[in-house]
C-alpha cells in the first residue's frame, strides 16, 4: 500500500452517520460523543451490570469475536477490566503487552496494528504513553474498531463514562451537578475526558489544584475559545475550600511522586496540607457529596484513608461499573462497525 | 399501506383471559409457576397474564422480565439493539416457567430466551404463551398457549400495540409498500 | 549544469517587479548569454532575429527567489532528500538560489565538506546552491569550527541549525571571531531547558490534545540573548524562523537601537496555526476527530496561534522581518507515520512557499511588490552585498528570473512534488499562485510544469 495513499485516505470517520452508538467505529475520546450517545452507553451499561451480578456471568453476545488488548503501559486494573468485560460477553480476549513482544524489537506501533488487523481481530483496546497513539491506529486500520484505554495525558474515555454512570446511578441525574476535580489536572487524562463528559451532560466542572499542575491556558485564557469547547465552561480554583463549596461530586486524582521531582511541587507535605480531600474539608459541600477516584489510590496523599473507605466513597462501585461500561462499548462496537 | 386489524382491545383481553385459564388447567393450578416476559411487549403481556392467574387462582404468581438481546443469533453487523436489564426475582430452579411473548414468528427469539433461562437455573419445564402465532417457523418450536393463529406472508409486518407502550391495544397486519 | 547559453530569449509582456530598482511595470525582458540585456519597455527594433519568445502577458516576472534557509539532507540522509531533488524542488518553487544548512552527516564543518556540497551542486543541481557552514565543530556546540577556512571554501553564513548555539559565551566568541569575515551567524533559537519535551505550541490546542507544549519564551529568551550579544560584539546575527508575536518587537527594538540584527520567517508561520494539529484543515474530509495528531504539522518552531500569525504578517509587511525563508525540511513519509511525540519535525516547503506567501497579498496585508522584495532583495541583503546581483533585473545582471501567475489556483498534491519530501500539512489544500517558469543564468530550468 502506497504510504502516500495511507495518508491521503479519507479514512473511516468516527461516526458513520449521526446514528449514535450503533454506527460508531472507534472510541477515542468523549469529545465526539453527543449527549444522546452518552445516555445510550449508560443505558446499555445498566443492562450489562445486571449480567455482572448473576451467578453465571456469561452471555454469548460476542461469541466468535476477537478482542486484543494492546497495552504499552503497565496496567493491571484497566486491562483486567477489559478482559473480564470481553470474556463475560464470550469474546476471545488476547492480551499483548509491549515488553517481550515485537515492540521491543523496534516494531512500530503502526506495523503492530497492521499485523494485528491482518489476523482478523475485531477490536483493539490500546493504552499507550503517547497522546494520540490510538488516533494513529484509527487513521490507518480500516477493519478494526479501536478503543482508547488511555493515551498519554490526553484521554481515558471509558473511565469518564464509568464515572458518569456511577454519578447518575447514585444521584439520579447529571445536569446541574457541581463536580470538583482535585489534583494534578495538567497530567491527567482522566480529568480531560471527564471534563468533556460532565460538561456535555450539563454539569458544572471545577478544577482545583496547584497552579503548576493546572493547564496554563485554562488558568489564563487568551483569546476567544471555540463555541463547542467545554474547556471554556470549566472553572478553575486553587483554593480547595472555595472549590468544595456546594460540591455534589468530588473526584480526587492520583498525585505521582515524580511531580515533586519534576519541580511542580515543593513537597508532598504542602500538597497534603492544601489539597488533600478529607471529611473535614467537606463541611460546605452538599451533604450527600460523593467521593470518587480513578485509582490506584495514594491513600493519605490526595485523599484521606477514612474518606477513601468511608460511606461517601463510591470508589469500589466505580470499578464494578467499569466492567459494565466496557461490556457495553465492546458490544456496541462489535455490532456496529469493523468487519 | 393497507392495515388489517386482527385483534382489538376486547379480543386481546379475552385471549389473555382464556390463556390464563388454559395455563391453570394444564398445570392443575398455579403452584411452582413463574411467568417470564420477553422484552419488550412480552413483559407487559406477562404482567397481565400473571395478574389474571393471580385473580383466578387466588395466589400470587411471580413475574420476571427477560432481555434476550445478548443471546440472539441473528444480530447483523450494524444492528445493535438496546440492552435492557433482566429481572428474575425468584429462583427458577425446578419451577415451571411460562415464557410470554407477543408474536411467534421464526422461533429464534424463543430459542434465545431458553438459552438465557438456562443461565439462571434449570427449570422443571418451559411452556410458551403467545398472543399471536404468525407461522414461518425456522426452528422446531411451538407454542403451548396461543391467543390467535394468523397465517401471514413473510413480507407482511405484524404490528402489536399495547396500552403500556403505545397507548392502545391492537394487533394489525401492515403491508409495507416497496 | 549551469552553463552559459547563447540563447536569446524574450520574456514578453509580464508585469516586471524589481523592488531593488523601484520598478513595477508591464514590459519585456530580453536575455542573452545568461545575462539580462534589457528590461522594461523594449522597442521592437532592439529585439534580435531568431530569438525565442516566451509569452508572459498577465504573469509576473521578478528576480528568482532566494532561500537562505533550507535542508538538502545530503550527505548522510539521502533517503530524505538529495541535492539533485532539492534543487529541482527549488526550481519548481521559483527559487534560483538556495542556501543549505550544514546539519548533514557528516556536518559541513570543514572545507572538504564544503567542496563536496559545491561539487554535488555542480554535478546535479539545477539552481545555485550556497552552503552554510557550522558554527561549532561537528555541530556539537563546544568548540568553534574553523570559520575562516569555511569562509574561504565558500560558505555564505554560519549556523548550527537544528540546534541552537546554547553556550552564550561560545556564541559571543563566534560573533566576535566571524565579525571580520563579514558573514552572518544564523541562530536556531531554542532554550532547551524551557522547551523540554515539548512537541507543539503551548496553548489551548496542546492542552486539549494532551501534548507537551513549547512556550514562546523558548525562542524569545534566546533571541533576547542573541540581540544583546550582537550589541556587545558588533557581530552579525540573523534570527532564524521567527514564530512568536513577541519576537517581532524584539527585532524592531534592536534595529531602532542600531544593532545589526536580521530576521526571517517561514511561510507556514505566516499562514497556518496550531489548530491544524487537530486535523482536517485541508481539503480532506473529516467527520469527527480521527484526523487529530496530524504529524505533518509537526515542525520546529511549532505552529502557533492566530495572534502570533497576525504579528508576524504585520512584521513582514512593515519590514521588521527582512525576508521569507522556507526552512524546507524533507522527511521520508514513513518517519511521520508514528505518534506525534516520535515524529521528526519538518515540513517540505519549497514548492508551496510562493502559494502560501501570496495569501498575504491576496488578503490585503502587503503588496505584491513588498512580497517580492522579501523573497529577493531581502534575503540577498541578509547575505551581504556580494549577492546584490542575484536579486535584481537590472541590465547586465545575471538572468535569474522567475515567472509566476499570482492568481492561478491549484491543489497541493505531494505526489507531484519534485522534492523527495512529501511531508506537508497542505496536502489537498488549494493555494492561489504558482510558478510558471524558472530561469537560472539565462536558461530555463523549469517550465511547462516540468523540470527541464
Amino acid at each position: 500500500m502506497s504510504l502516500l495513499n495511507a495518508l491521503a485516505t479519507e479514512a473511516q470517520p468516527q461516526v458513520i452517520a449521526s446514528g449514535g452508538l450503533k454506527r460508531r467505529r472507534h472510541v477515542l475520546d468523549l469529545d465526539d460523543f453527543s449527549q444522546h450517545e452518552i445516555l445510550e452507553v449508560l443505558e446499555s451499561a445498566e443492562g450489562m451490570s445486571e449480567v455482572l451480578h448473576r451467578d453465571i456471568k456469561k452471555v454469548p453476545a460476542l461469541r466468535g469475536r476477537v478482542v486484543v488488548t494492546l497495552f504499552y503501559e503497565a496496567s493491571t486494573r484497566t486491562r483486567m477490566s477489559f478482559e473480564e468485560a470481553g470474556k463475560i460477553l464470550s469474546a476471545d480476549v488476547i492480551n499483548m503487552s509491549a515488553s517481550g513482544s515485537s515492540a521491543e524489537k523496534g516494531e512500530s506501533l503502526l506495523n503492530t496494528g497492521l499485523t494485528i488487523q491482518a489476523m482478523g481481530v475485531d477490536t483493539i483496546v490500546i493504552r499507550h504513553p503517547h497522546s494520540g497513539a490510538p488516533y494513529l491506529l484509527a487513521q490507518h486500520l480500516d477493519k478494526v474498531g479501536i478503543i482508547n484505554a488511555g493515551d498519554g495525558i490526553h484521554a481515558h474515555p471509558t473511565q469518564a463514562l464509568l464515572d458518569l454512570y456511577t454519578v447518575k446511578e447514585k444521584l439520579g441525574r447529571l445536569e446541574g451537578l457541581k463536580v470538583v476535580i482535585v489534583g494534578d489536572v495538567l497530567h491527567s487524562r482522566v480529568a480531560r475526558s471527564n471534563i468533556w463528559g460532565f460538561a456535555k451532560m450539563g454539569a458544572q466542572v471545577v478544577l482545583c489544584g496547584p497552579s503548576t499542575l493546572l493547564p496554563l491556558d485554562i488558568l489564563r485564557p487568551s483569546g476567544v475559545p471555540a463555541n463547542d469547547e467545554p474547556l471554556a465552561s470549566v472553572q478553575v480554583e486553587t483554593n480547595l475550600d472555595q472549590a468544595l463549596e456546594g460540591a455534589d461530586v468530588v473526584m480526587a486524582l492520583r498525585l505521582q511522586a515524580e511531580r515533586q521531582n519534576g519541580g511542580f511541587l515543593p513537597s508532598m507535605r504542602e500538597y497534603i496540607r492544601r489539597w488533600q480531600v478529607t471529611e473535614a474539608r467537606l463541611g460546605r459541600s452538599n451533604p450527600t457529596v460523593m467521593i470518587m477516584h480513578p485509582g490506584p489510590l495514594n491513600e493519605g496523599i490526595e485523599i484521606s484513608s477514612t474518606l477513601a473507605h468511608g460511606g461517601r466513597s463510591v470508589i469500589e462501585r466505580q470499578v464494578t461499573n467499569g466492567v459494565a461500561i466496557r461490556m457495553a462499548l465492546l458490544y456496541h462496537l462489535s455490532a456496529g462497525g469493523g468487519a | 399501506m393497507a392495515d388489517r386489524q386482527i385483534m382489538n382491545d376486547q379480543d386481546i383481553r379475552r385471549a389473555l383471559a382464556r390463556v390464563a385459564h388454559e395455563i391453570l388447567e394444564r398445570n392443575r393450578g398455579a403452584e411452582d409457576l413463574i411467568v417470564v416476559g420477553i422484552h419488550t411487549r412480552g413483559v407487559h403481556l406477562a404482567q397481565r397474564l400473571a395478574s389474571n392467574l393471580t385473580e383466578f387462582e387466588g395466589s400470587e404468581v411471580p413475574v420476571a422480565d427477560l432481555d434476550i438481546n445478548l443471546y440472539r443469533d441473528d444480530v447483523k453487523a450494524r444492528m445493535s439493539p438496546r440492552i435492557r436489564p433482566t429481572r428474575i426475582p425468584v429462583d427458577i430452579q425446578g419451577k415451571k416457567v411460562v415464557l410470554v411473548d407477543d408474536v411467534l414468528f421464526t422461533g429464534r427469539t424463543v430459542r434465545a430466551a431458553m438459552d438465557a433461562l438456562n443461565d439462571f437455573g434449570r427449570p422443571q419445564q418451559i411452556q410458551l404463551a403467545i398472543l399471536l402465532d404468525r407461522g414461518h417457523r425456522e426452528l422446531p418450536i411451538r407454542a403451548d398457549y396461543v391467543g390467535q393463529n394468523v397465517p401471514t406472508s413473510p413480507d407482511e409486518v405484524v404490528q402489536v400495540k399495547l396500552v403500556e407502550t403505545d397507548g392502545i391495544d391492537e394487533v394489525a397486519i401492515v403491508r409495507v409498500e416497496e | 549544469m549551469l552553463g552559459l547559453t547563447s540563447d536569446t530569449i524574450l520574456i514578453k509582456g509580464p508585469r516586471i517587479i524589481d523592488p531593488g530598482r523601484g520598478v513595477d511595470e508591464v514590459g519585456d525582458i530580453l536575455v542573452r548569454n545568461g545575462a539580462i540585456l534589457a528590461s522594461g519597455q523594449i522597442s521592437f527594433d532592439d529585439i534580435p532575429e531568431g530569438c525565442r519568445v516566451v509569452e508572459a502577458a498577465g504573469k509576473v516576472a521578478s528576480s528568482g527567489f532566494i532561500d537562505i534557509h533550507c535542508h538538502l539532507r545530503e550527505p548522510g540522509y539521502e533517503y530524505k532528500e538529495t541535492i539533485a531533488a532539492g534543487t529541482r524542488a527549488a526550481a519548481r518553487g521559483g527559487f534560483t538560489s538556495i542556501c543549505c544548512m550544514p546539519n548533514t552527516d557528516p556536518p559541513i564543518d570543514n572545507s572538504a565538506m564544503v567542496e563536496f556540497i559545491l561539487q554535488r551542486a555542480r554535478d546535479e543541481g539545477i539552481v545555485r546552491v550556497f552552503p552554510i557552514g557550522c558554527v561549532t565543530k561537528g555541530r556539537k556546540g563546544k568548540e568553534l569550527s574553523e570559520m575562516e577556512e569555511l569562509a574561504v571554501a565558500g560558505v555564505v553564513a554560519f549556523s548550527d541549525d537544528g540546534d541552537p548555539v546554547e553556550d552564550p559565551n561560545l556564541m559571543r566568541l563566534a560573533l566576535t571571531y566571524s565579525s571580520d569575515l563579514g558573514l552572518p551567524i544564523t541562530n536556531h533559537c531554542q532554550d532547551r531547558s524551557l522547551s523540554r519535551d515539548g512537541v507543539m505550541a503551548e496553548g489551548r490546542v496542546a492542552t486539549r490534545l494532551g501534548l507537551p507544549g513549547i512556550p514562546s519564551a523558548v525562542e524569545e529568551a534566546m533571541m533576547a540573548r542573541d540581540v544583546a550579544l550582537a550589541e556587545l560584539t558588533s557581530g552579525r546575527i540573523h534570527l532564524a524562523h521567527l514564530s512568536t508575536a513577541g519576537s517581532v518587537p524584539l527585532v524592531k527594538q534592536a534595529r531602532e537601537r542600531g544593532i545589526p540584527v536580521t530576521a526571517e520567517v517561514c511561510p507556514h508561520h505566516l499562514t497556518i496555526t496550531d489548530e491544524w494539529v487537530l486535523g482536517g484543515q485541508s481539503a480532506r474530509t473529516v467527520a469527527g476527530g480521527t484526523f487529530a495528531y496530524d504529524t505533518l504539522t509537526k515542525v520546529y518552531p511549532p505552529l502557533r496561534g492566530q495572534r502570533d500569525v497576525d504579528a508576524l504578517v504585520q512584521g513582514l509587511a512593515d519590514g521588521t522581518i527582512d525576508c521569507i525563508a522556507t526552512d524546507h525540511a524533507p522527511h521520508e513519509l514513513i518517519s511521520k507515520l508514528v505518534t506525534y511525540q516520535d515524529a521528526p519535525s519538518g515540513i517540505s516547503v519549497l514548492e508551496t512557499a510562493l502559494g502560501s506567501a501570496l495569501q498575504l497579498v491576496h488578503g490585503g496585508h502587503m503588496t505584491l511588490n513588498a512580497l517580492v522584495e522579501r523573497m529577493t532583495v531581502g534575503p540577498a541583503r541578509v547575505l551581504g552585498d556580494s549577492f546584490d546581483h542575484l536579486s535584481t533585473l537590472a541590465p547586465g545582471s545575471t538572468a535569474d528570473i522567475v515567472i509566476f501567475d499570482p492568481d492561478l489556483e491549484w491543489v497541493v498534491d505531494p505526489n507531484e512534488f519534485q522534492s523527495m519530501g512529501k511531508n506537508t500539512p497542505l496536502q489537498g489544500a488549494t493555494l492561489k499562485g504558482q510558478v510558471i517558469a524558472t530561469m537560472v543564468q539565462g536558461r530555463f530550468v523549469y517550465e511547462d510544469g516540468a523540470v527541464v
